[in-house]
C-alpha cells in the first residue's frame, strides 16, 4: 500500500526546505456520522523529521490539526543526497514512516 | 389652409411609418445567440479586470487576490487534491464486475476529453454532463451509480479533469432549437434570484468577484467551472460540480434541486460554454 | 386631517392581533394555508429552506400543545412561502436586468 507521507526536500547548499503532505483522517471525536454516532478521535500525536541522526522537526499534535495535514519548514545542517526520515504515530497505535533524499 | 394641414398630417404619418420601419423591433422572444452572449460575458470580465490574464480567470479567487495566489501556488507543489486524484486514477482503471472499464464508454478511452463536457445529446434532447455520463456508464455495465455529491464521483472527475489540464474549454451548441433552449434556460437560471437571501449566481460572481462574502473572496463567474472538481478546505475534501450547485443553493436559503436536475445541467452548459477558450485547470483547490 | 386620523385608527384596530389565545382549530387552519402555499412554492421549484423549517417548527409546537406558537409559526411559514412565490413570479422577467449584454 502506498505511503501516507508525500515529501519533497530541497537544499540550496545552506538551507534545506521540506514540504510534506500526510494522509490522515485527523478525526476530532466531536463529529457524528450519518447514524448519529460520534466518530471516535483518531489523530496523529507525534510527527518527527530526522536527518543525519538528529531530530530536525518534532510536532506534538492534537485534534486541532485538520485532515490530511500539510507541513512546511526549513532547517540547516544538511546537504544534497542526505536522507530525511519522516515518521508519525497516532492515538490508536497507528504509525507510518518513509525516507526521502534531499534533492 | 386646409391643404397645408393635410400636407402636415401626411408628412407626420409618413414620418411615423418611416420610424416604425427603421426602429429596432424588440419581439417577445429575442433570438438566442450564444456566440454573442459568450463574447459579451468574456468582455465584461476582461474589461472589469484588465490586469488579470485571460487564462488566469479559471483560478477563481486567486486571480482576484495576490496574497491568496502566492499561498495557493506554494501549495500546488503538494496539492490537497492529490489523494483524490490518485484514487480517481485507480478507480478509472479498475474494471467493472463484467470486465469492461470506463474507457469503453468514452471517446479516446476517456482520456483528455473533459473539456468537451457538457454536450447536448440530440437523441435524448438534453444536456449530458460528465458526472451524468460516468454514472450512465456504471449503470450500463451493471454497477450501482455513485452519489453525485460524494467522494467517488469527485475522485473520478478529478482524474478525468487532470488528463485534460491546459486544454481549452470546448463546448458545442448544435444548431438545434432544443440546445439553444437549454443554453437559454441555463443562462436564465444563472441570473435568477432565489432563496430567502434573494441572490442569483450573478449577485456574487458577476457583481462582486474579488470582493468578500464573510471571510471568503468571491470568484469571477468566467471560468468558474474550469477548475472543477475542487478540494475545498471548507469541506476538508473533494467536491463535484453537483455538490457546489447544491450547497450554493442552500447558502442562499433556497432548497436545492436534485443533483443533475435539468436546471443544473443547463446552467453547467451555459457556464461552460461562455468559458470556451479558457484552459481546464482541474482538479482545483479552494479555501 | 380628521378623516385621516379616523382612518389611521381604523387601520390600527384591524391590524391589532387577536386578544384571545390560539386554539387547535386556529392552528389547523393556519397550517393548512401555510402548507398549501409551501406546496405551491415547491411546485415552482423555488422553495426556501426557512419555509420548510418554520413549517416544521409549527408542527412541532402544535405536537407539544403550544398552539399560540404553532399558529404564529404557521402564519410566518405562509408569509415566507408567499414571498418565495412572489420571487419566482417576478424573477421570470426581472432576471434580465442582471444579464450581461
Amino acid at each position: 500500500m502506498a505511503s501516507s507521507i508525500r515529501v519533497r526536500a530541497t537544499s540550496n547548499g545552506d538551507i534545506t526546505e521540506v514540504q510534506a503532505l500526510i494522509q490522515h483522517s485527523m478525526d476530532t471525536g466531536l463529529v457524528k456520522n450519518p447514524s448519529g454516532e460520534l466518530i471516535p478521535a483518531h489523530y496523529i500525536q507525534q510527527l518527527t523529521f530526522e536527518c543525519n541522526g538528529k531530530d530536525v522537526f518534532v510536532a506534538d499534535w492534537g485534534t486541532a490539526v485538520s485532515k490530511d495535514p500539510y507541513v512546511k519548514f526549513s532547517f540547516k545542517g544538511a546537504k544534497k543526497g542526505d536522507d530525511l526520515k519522516i515518521s508519525w504515530t497516532d492515538n490508536k497505535g497507528g504509525s507510518d514512516t518513509t525516507t526521502a533524499k534531499i534533492a | 389652409m386646409k391643404a397645408r394641414f393635410s400636407l402636415l398630417l401626411g408628412s407626420l404619418s409618413a414620418a411615423l411609418v418611416a420610424f416604425a420601419l427603421t426602429s429596432p423591433r424588440v419581439t417577445a422572444a429575442d433570438k438566442v445567440d450564444p456566440v454573442a452572449d459568450a463574447k459579451a460575458f468574456q468582455n465584461f470580465f476582461f474589461q472589469k479586470f484588465p490586469d488579470v490574464k485571460h487564462e488566469d480567470f479559471v483560478n477563481g479567487p486567486y486571480s482576484m487576490n495576490a496574497d491568496m495566489k502566492r499561498q495557493w501556488q506554494e501549495k500546488e507543489e503538494f496539492p490537497p487534491y492529490e489523494f483524490a486524484l490518485d484514487a480517481g486514477k485507480e478507480m478509472f482503471a479498475t474494471p467493472f464486475k463484467n470486465g469492461k472499464t470506463y474507457a469503453d464508454c468514452f471517446p479516446n478511452g476517456g482520456i483528455g476529453i473533459r473539456q468537451n463536457y457538457p454536450y447536448f445529446d440530440g437523441k435524448e434532447g438534453k444536456v449530458v454532463t460528465l458526472e451524468l455520463a460516468l454514472n450512465r456508464c456504471r449503470e450500463a455495465n451493471g454497477e450501482q451509480p455513485y452519489s453525485y455529491v460524494k467522494d467517488e464521483m469527485a475522485s473520478l472527475t478529478a482524474y478525468m479533469a487532470f488528463t485534460s489540464r491546459g486544454k481549452p474549454m470546448d463546448i458545442r451548441i448544435p444548431d438545434d432549437p432544443r440546445a439553444l433552449e437549454a443554453f437559454e434556460n441555463g443562462k436564465r437560471y444563472f441570473y435568477t434570484r432565489r432563496g430567502q437571501l434573494n441572490f442569483s449566481c450573478a449577485s456574487c460572481h458577476v457583481q462582486s468577484p474579488g470582493e468578500r462574502i464573510r471571510a471568503e473572496v468571491l470568484a469571477p463567474a468566467l471560468g468558474i467551472l474550469n477548475a472543477m472538481p475542487i478540494y475545498r478546505s471548507e469541506w476538508s475534501g473533494m467536491g463535484t460540480i453537483s455538490r457546489r450547485f447544491v450547497t450554493c443553493n442552500s447558502q442562499t436559503r433556497a432548497v436545492p434541486l436534485a443533483p443533475q436536475s435539468d436546471e443544473y445541467r443547463d446552467v453547467e452548459y451555459f457556464l461552460s460554454y461562455v468559458a470556451n477558450g479558457l484552459p481546464i485547470a482541474g482538479p482545483g483547490a479552494r479555501p | 386631517m380628521k378623516r385621516s386620523l379616523a382612518l389611521a385608527m381604523l387601520l390600527a384596530l384591524s391590524l391589532a392581533p387577536a386578544a384571545r389565545a390560539a386554539n387547535e382549530a386556529d392552528y389547523k387552519a393556519a397550517y393548512a394555508t401555510a402548507e398549501a402555499a409551501s406546496k405551491e412554492a415547491a411546485g415552482l421549484r423555488n422553495q426556501w429552506t426557512v419555509t420548510v423549517s418554520t413549517l416544521a417548527a409549527a408542527r412541532k409546537a402544535a405536537d407539544g400543545g403550544d398552539f399560540d406558537r404553532a399558529t404564529a409559526a404557521a402564519r410566518e411559514a405562509e408569509a415566507l412561502a408567499k414571498a418565495s412565490i412572489f420571487q419566482a413570479n417576478s424573477e421570470k422577467d426581472a432576471w434580465k436586468a442582471m444579464e450581461i449584454r
